[in-house]
């Protein structure tokens, strides 16, 4: 599948800073394979080759004076088109927003750059982040590494195509309702969606701003926990940001999971499960049992109505979110003879039918009559979803339940049906609504040879716990 | 904030032909007002009126992708501020957007607050005593300003417009009055009085010119004795407080004509043309926009602690209300609308120390009302009081203190210095006696007319005493030597 040498990120990071490897021939091997594998995946929207030699050039002249050019260094990064990026287009799969150069860079991209890590590109996504497969993109669907008939995933399909295609050992996702898990687990790669607040969404541009979460996608889960402490902790220029600092989730990695107490969350396990998934999800519980952990069932009962609140309060927020694409001021334009009919010609012809469909189902919730009866109502459903799982936090340090019902599924299968494209987030939907931590894990494959992910879910800033099970399951394998 | 609050729908009932009803005009007033904050409610963008266009303005409040607001929390307190001084309960409040789309709001929707103000249920006391509650005064961001190109600056005519987005994000307060006003004078007095609290407590300059205050009215009328409220018009484009008495006054005619030919008055929003001297109608309620209200999702809940409010109560200088009983009770003959003058000039702390050391205080305020129009200057409360002793011993003329009281003003010093300077040193008494006998001497045959009761020729005596002193004299202490002298 690849010509790149497997080198994990954190491999990468030890040998350029030691000068073992410079940072230009990692670049380089990452470009070429980009090159010869990515007019068939179509992981990247925009490939920036020359900015990102350049970068590892500069990595390789601080380490040759002796400098340390961070945690990261030399370590391709590619990121989801929606993450701001000084100079460099940022489409969120959009035509509405092509050629839109941001002049300022989002704090996880600062973070990573500052670490030492080389942006590689930008890579495709469902519509303003709208999706569960990808195909719902302005420039055409990413196809799944793992069998080009299938899809990666979404929305981050790109980023978690572009990882496990080896395009870059580090992709950074956007998770809103599942868009990191459900293409990590499809895509057969570690995704994580940390708790809502510990990484700043500054330059994130938003879809629901009380769910968006950024977070990695990686092959190993070591490398998943070196990203997220350096992509983590607090920003004064995002007001949901977490003000204290948090543990480093990599210093403990290795902890076991002995005496822990682990739910298999019922809810999310049973009906609509397929029979090979959930064959997976017995093997990584067996696992953890013989790891030394306690597993039970748990019930949280109103899991079941997340992907109802799920459906009403993230159209209800990108409803107003999206509503700044209005031709103005940047982006697409389409004249008319009047203000309002430029905004109406351009956002007519400027978004996707999804995106369409969602601003209508989000302006519907809000509007006056309607507010109370959807707006108000998944409100509380929200907060019956957290009671519920405060009450399984005093039971269980862990939940795990699949992070996808199915394996992969072919491209074009549901995009015909909104519906069932919206099923595919039943199992990772919750979690944002709640804020927790939660994170998908490859765990071999099902009967039809595609990637399994086993959901991980924690408690509010769980990820040192989370990611010592991680660790476990993937030592397992 | 929707004006929902303001007023019930619904006709005046009872109107028959309409002859001989007596009508009431009930009156609520929105009033904005920005905050006097170095920086954006949102952002580290300066707040400034004016500059060049597009100049004070970062990705927040351009509301590029991926920007997110953070409160400032000077803003926050210069509300509290207004809320305090306005005698508002203060509480939790939660930021909520406001959505619409318009081209001067980068975001297509306001971050104001909704169903959870800062500042609520508070009151207002007229200069008469009349108390005007205040029903809210909530934090929100203002908008940029779309200028029309062409057809003369109509935006239906216009060729295409230009947006300056320097204004996006300043903060604002939004003071809801509740409709308790029952005049265009009371409207005034209620934005006056309102304008004097904002600039006492610092939270704004309260210029209207600038836009830096701004009112909506909401007009409605009912028959003389009604307790309900009649469907009103909220009237928009009021920019100074002479615009606002006469759009009220406009429109509360506009309804009375209405309702006396046997129509109703529609709920509208109406536009007030100031050079016409009318109002027209923007849109109807029907037109009205949905703004789907619902909490910032990017902000975290406002909660000022108990202890910080405080802390703001106690720092908080003497109000316009405390001032004026203040001043009044220090000058107690003064008329009621000359103490709210020295108070409006800010002249009220001069007035009483110069009163408390040893001015007399009918002539203080006689100073501060009339010849302090443009502000004391450089003038110091001791030489104020030195000044009105110097007119109390009559060593200077009312004409002369006032121009002494000019020099202070204009570059400060002590009154005797500048009345030298200004060649009023105080004749005394005999001096000035024996230049009226001269004087008299000097001209006998006006003198033996005067004599013979020709009182016109008092002014020609006095005339050549200020001559010949060159305006030194005291003009009454001339004619009283004159009448003395007379056989």
């Amino acid at each position: 599948m690849t010509a790149v040498e497997p080198m994990t990120a954190v491999e990468i990071a030890v040998a350029v800073k030691s000068g073992r490897r410079s940072a230009r021939s990692v670049v380089d091997e990452h470009l070429s394979a980009i090159q010869a594998g990515d007019p068939e995946v179509h992981a990247f929207n925009l490939v920036a080759a020359a900015q990102a030699r350049a970068r590892a050039d500069e990595i390789d002249a601080a380490v040759a004076s002796g400098r340390d050019p961070g945690p990261m260094a030399g370590v391709p990064v590619a990121l989801k088109d929606n993450l701001c990026t000084r100079g460099m287009a940022t489409t969120c799969s959009s035509r509405i927003l092509e050629g839109w150069v941001p002049p300022y860079d989002a704090a996880v991209v600062e973070r990573l750059r500052d670490a030492g890590a080389v942006v590689v590109g930008k890579t495709n996504m469902d519509e303003f982040a709208m999706g569960s497969s990808t195909e719902n993109s302005a420039f055409g669907p990413t196809r799944n590494p793992c069998d080009h008939s299938r899809v990666p995933g979404g929305s981050s399909g790109g980023s978690a195509a572009a990882v496990a295609a080896g395009f870059a050992p580090v992709g950074l996702g956007s998770d809103t309702g599942g868009s990191i898990r459900q293409p990590a687990a499809l895509c057969g790669v570690v995704g994580v969606k940390p708790t809502y607040g510990l990484v700043s969404r500054y330059g994130l541009v938003a879809f629901a701003s009380s769910l968006d979460q950024i977070g990695p996608f990686t092959t190993t889960v070591a490398d998943s926990a070196a990203v997220l402490d350096v992509i983590s902790g607090p920003d004064g220029r995002d007001s949901t940001s977490i003000g204290a600092p948090q543990p480093r989730v990599a210093d403990t990695l290795d902890d076991g999971v002995e005496g822990l107490r682990i739910g298999v969350l019922a809810e999310l396990s049973g009906d609509g499960v397929a029979p090979d998934v959930a064959a997976r999800l017995r093997a990584a519980v067996g696992a953890l049992e013989s790891a030394g952990a306690r597993v039970a069932e748990a019930s949280v009962p109103a899991a079941v109505y997340g992907l109802s609140a799920y459906y009403l309060i993230a159209p209800a927020e990108a409803s107003s979110n999206l509503a700044r694409y209005d031709g103005v001021r940047y982006g697409l334009r389409v004249d008319a003879s009047s203000t309002p009919g430029m905004n109406t010609a351009t956002r007519s012809s400027g978004f996707g039918d999804e995106v369409k469909r969602r601003i209508m189902l989000g302006t519907y919730a809000l509007s006056a009559g309607y507010y109370d009866a959807y707006y108000g109502k998944a409100q509380k459903v929200r907060t019956l979803i957290v009671n519920d799982f405060a009450s399984v936090w005093e039971q269980f340090d862990l939940l795990v339940s699949p992070t996808s019902p199915t394996t992969a599924f072919p491209l074009g299968e549901r995009t015909a049906d909104p519906l069932a494209m919206y099923m595919s987030d039943v199992c990772t939907v919750p979690v944002n609504l709640t804020g927790q931590a939660a994170m998908s894990v490859p765990y071999g494959v099902g009967h039809d040879g595609l990637p399994v992910g086993v959901q991980i879910l924690a408690p509010a800033l769980g990820e040192p716990v989370m990611f010592r099970a991680a660790a476990v399951l993937e030592a397992s394998l | 904030m929707s004006a929902d609050a303001l007023g019930v729908p619904g006709g005046v009932p009872g109107l028959g032909a309409g002859g001989g009803t007596e009508w009431e005009t009930v009156v609520g007033l929105e009033v904005h007002a920005e905050l006097a904050t170095e920086t954006k409610l949102f952002s580290a963008s300066r707040n400034r009126f004016g500059g060049e266009p597009n100049t004070h303005i970062d990705p927040v409040s351009l509301g590029l992708p991926g920007s997110l607001p953070v409160l400032n929390q000077k803003a926050v307190e210069l509300a509290i501020r207004v809320g305090l001084a306005l005698n508002c309960r203060i509480q939790r409040s939660v930021f909520a957007r406001k959505n619409y789309f318009y081209p001067d709001m980068p975001k297509d929707f306001q971050i104001s607050q909704y169903d959870q103000p800062i500042n609520v249920e508070g009151w207002l006391e007229l200069p008469t005593g009349k108390r005007v509650g205040i029903e809210r005064a909530h934090l929100e961001e203002d908008t940029g300003k779309t200028v029309h190109v062409g057809g003369a600056g109509r935006i239906h005519e216009a060729g295409y417009s230009l947006v300056d987005y320097n204004r996006a994000g300043v903060p604002l307060v939004e003071i809801v009055g509740r409709p308790e006003l029952r005049s265009a004078e009371e409207a005034r007095q209620y934005v006056a009085e309102l304008r004097a609290i904002l600039v006492a407590v610092g939270a704004s300059d309260g210029k209207m010119e600038e836009g830096s205050l701004r009112v909506d009215c909401n007009v409605s009328v009912r028959p003389m004795g009604s307790d309900r409220l009649g469907t009103r018009c909220e009237i928009k484009n009021v920019n100074s407080l002479r615009s606002l008495g006469r759009a009220i006054e406009y429109e509360a005619r506009r309804q009375i004509d209405q309702l006396t030919t046997g129509r109703p008055v529609e709920q509208q929003t109406r536009h007030w043309d100031e050079h016409a001297g009318r109002t027209h109608a923007l849109r109807s309620k029907e037109e009205d926009y949905d703004y789907r209200y619902f909490p910032e999702p990017d902000l975290l809940p406002l909660d000022p602690s108990p202890a910080w409010v405080e802390e703001i109560r106690q720092g908080l200088p003497p109000l316009p209300r405390d001032r004026r009983l203040r001043l009044a009770k220090a000058v107690p003959s003064a008329d009621a609308g000359h103490i709210a003058l020295a108070v409006e000039r800010s002249l009220d702390d001069l007035a009483l120390a110069a009163i408390g050391g040893g001015g007399a205080p009918e002539r203080v305020m006689t100073h501060v009302v009339h010849n302090l129009a443009d502000g004391a200057g450089m003038l110091a409360a001791e030489a104020l009081a030195g000044l009105v002793q110097m007119e109390e011993a009559q060593k200077l003329t009312a004409t002369q203190a006032k121009k002494v009281l000019a020099v202070l003003a204009g570059k400060g010093g002590s009154p005797e210095q500048a009345a030298q300077q200004l060649g009023f040193e105080a004749m005394d008494a005999g001096e000035l006696e024996a230049l009226v006998d001269s004087l008299t001497a000097e001209h006998a045959e006006e003198w033996s007319r005067f004599c013979e009761g020709d009182a016109k020729l008092t002014g020609f005596f006095v005339g050549q005493v200020m001559k010949a002193t060159r305006g030194r004299a005291d003009g009454k202490a001339v004619t009283e030597l004159l009448n003395a002298r007379r056989r």
